[in-house]
């Protein structure tokens, strides 16, 4: 790995538990694909993964192509390492991105100071492989 | 000059949609308030939660005039640790008719009441106590993320690796989301906690009681999770708190005035995930016509704070000003107890007085409506209580039923 290039990509605070209702979604995310759940009855997109559709309690569904990209919809600096996994990781920036399509994602945004941070600002997701069952969506700013 | 308008009952009940609800179909058999108890609030109580919250209940029985042998009910917050087995136990209760804890987290106080309310009604316990007893600063400390934390689990595995790990983070990502939204800003925030130190120096029994806050001291103090600043965040304390429910029948005839439960509305936490708005735009219709009132029928609010921007949140959410106007509202000194419009938070809240997530705040809405406060606001018709993100909430009023 180039270290000077990872410099500023946040390794997870924590790694998630894959449960295994969700695990269509992290084996899209290890081909480098952000697929989310679509209805199969009102094509209604949901996130995160819930076994039934809000709109019209349908059970079926399929996993959705996302384009990758969005805009920054609210952000939090964490500068008090309230929890242990945050020690030494401050200023860090967590983000919600809404997805062209409407879905919010939690996320991190790479290779910017988190005081440059803006709600509005458009970004794209980055694959981040952690391991070979885990890659994480992160995303960065579109010049 | 800023003129703060209330809403009206008209364009209120409009942006509710309150006709929708038939508030015929709600049980008018009365339930109330009877006693209210509580420990000292510290950062190390020195015995455990479960001697704090016996001695509340000891405390609230005593002020209601009632054997511990009668009580039976028990309800409690389920992230609390002493069980209704081993409270019953100490209390020797012989027939615990109900009993249980309702989860989420700290912000279930109006929904214990309100299913407290339906079991008296049902005749199925004639006595409920519900208590909190919690060593939230020795103990597990909530703002840590060892009471919430997930550790990736579940749908946490979609937010805690990259952050949101602990309460404040899920509500700052709230607030500045609404700070963009509407224009309030972290000045509006400070006025909150600047408003409830106020109320605090007024109360012996808060943890703030003799300390100071201005809202110099608010601006210059550190970001914990930004947009929050080290005063926007509420304590964390050692304590117990408990409350004794029952008929207003039965209250009449006991020893405190009863504060009786006028409305109860409760709502679950899932909703947050727009991180827009609060819980309160789904319970306001059926909390406003269940209680036959307006908000600005209100004398007194007590308004789950864990957070600052939450008092605001609230007051817009519930309706008592519209949406982006709650932050001139506290600017302007209407949330004081000193000439305000809407004393909020008469005790100092869990920012200034304890967190004892929302159990101190029902004993001061009590406390209100007795006209004991330390903070009393005169001729109390209706004292409102939100216990949190606008997930439920009650309205007391004080005995007018003959």
């Amino acid at each position: 790995m180039d270290k000077q290039k990872d410099i500023m990509i946040p390794e997870p605070l924590l790694m998630p538990v894959i449960e295994v209702e969700h695990s269509l979604f992290w084996e899209s995310l290890s081909k480098n694909e952000l697929r989310i759940q679509k209805c199969s009855n009102c094509t209604a997109l949901r996130y995160p993964p819930n076994p039934m559709c809000s709109q019209c309690q349908s059970f079926d569904h399929t996993w959705e192509l996302m384009s990758g990209m969005g805009e920054i919809f609210s952000y939090v600096v964490t500068h008090q390492p309230t929890h242990s996994a945050f020690r030494g990781r401050t200023p860090l920036a967590t983000v919600v991105v809404e997805l062209n399509e409407g879905p919010r994602l939690v996320t991190n945004i790479l290779n910017i100071s988190p005081s440059k941070i803006k709600i509005g600002m458009k970004v794209q997701i980055v694959f981040q492989k952690m391991n070979d069952e885990i890659t994480l969506p992160f995303f960065e700013l579109i010049d | 000059m800023l003129i703060i308008k209330w809403q009206c009952s008209e364009c209120l009940f409009a942006l509710f949609n309150i006709n929708d609800y038939d508030a015929s179909m709600v049980d008018q058999s009365k339930v109330a308030i009877a006693g209210i108890g509580e420990t000292e609030y510290s950062r190390a109580s020195g015995r455990s939660e479960l001697v704090l919250t016996l001695e509340a209940i000891v405390a609230a029985l005593k002020d209601a005039g009632i054997d511990p042998h009668e009580v039976d009910g028990l309800m409690r917050w389920s992230v609390d640790t002493s069980s209704e087995a081993i409270v019953a136990e100490n209390l020797g209760i012989k027939n615990l008719n109900w009993f249980g804890d309702i989860s989420q987290a700290g912000n279930v106080g109006a929904a214990l009441v309100a299913s407290a309310c339906a079991a008296i009604r049902s005749n199925l316990a004639e006595i409920i106590v519900i208590y909190r007893g919690v060593n939230g600063r020795s103990g597990r400390r909530y703002g840590s993320g060892a009471v919430t934390g997930r550790r990736g689990q579940g749908l946490s595995a979609f937010s805690e690796p990259f952050g949101l790990l602990t309460p404040q983070h899920g509500l700052a990502m709230m607030t500045q989301r609404r700070m963009y939204e509407t224009g309030i800003t972290s000045r509006h925030f400070g006025m909150v906690s600047v408003t409830e130190r106020f109320h605090a120096n007024r109360n012996p029994r808060a943890t703030f009681f003799g300390r100071s806050l201005t809202i110099e001291d608010h601006q210059e103090s550190r970001f914990v999770v930004e947009p929050f600043r080290l005063f926007d965040c509420c304590l964390e304390t050692d304590g117990g708190g408990a409350i004794i429910l029952t008929s207003l029948d039965r209250a009449k005839s006991l020893r405190q005035p009863p504060a009786v439960v006028r409305a109860a509305a409760q709502h679950a936490y899932a909703s947050s995930r727009d991180y827009t708005d609060t819980a309160a735009k789904f319970i306001a219709p059926r909390l406003w016509s269940q209680a036959k009132i307006a908000p600005s029928d209100i004398s007194v609010a007590q308004i789950y704070d864990h957070f600052s921007p939450f008092v605001i949140f609230a007051l817009e959410d519930y309706g008592f000003v519209a949406r982006g106007e709650g932050g001139d509202f506290v600017e302007s000194g209407q949330m004081s107890w000193d000439g305000g419009i809407l004393p909020v938070n008469t005790s100092g809240g869990h920012l200034s007085e304890a967190y004892m997530q929302g159990m101190n705040q029902l004993l001061e809405g009590v406390r209100q409506v007795r006209g004991t406060s330390t903070a009393q606001v005169l001729d109390v018709d209706f004292s409102f209580v939100d216990t949190g993100i606008g997930t439920g909430a009650v309205v007391l009023e004080p005995d007018n039923y003959g």
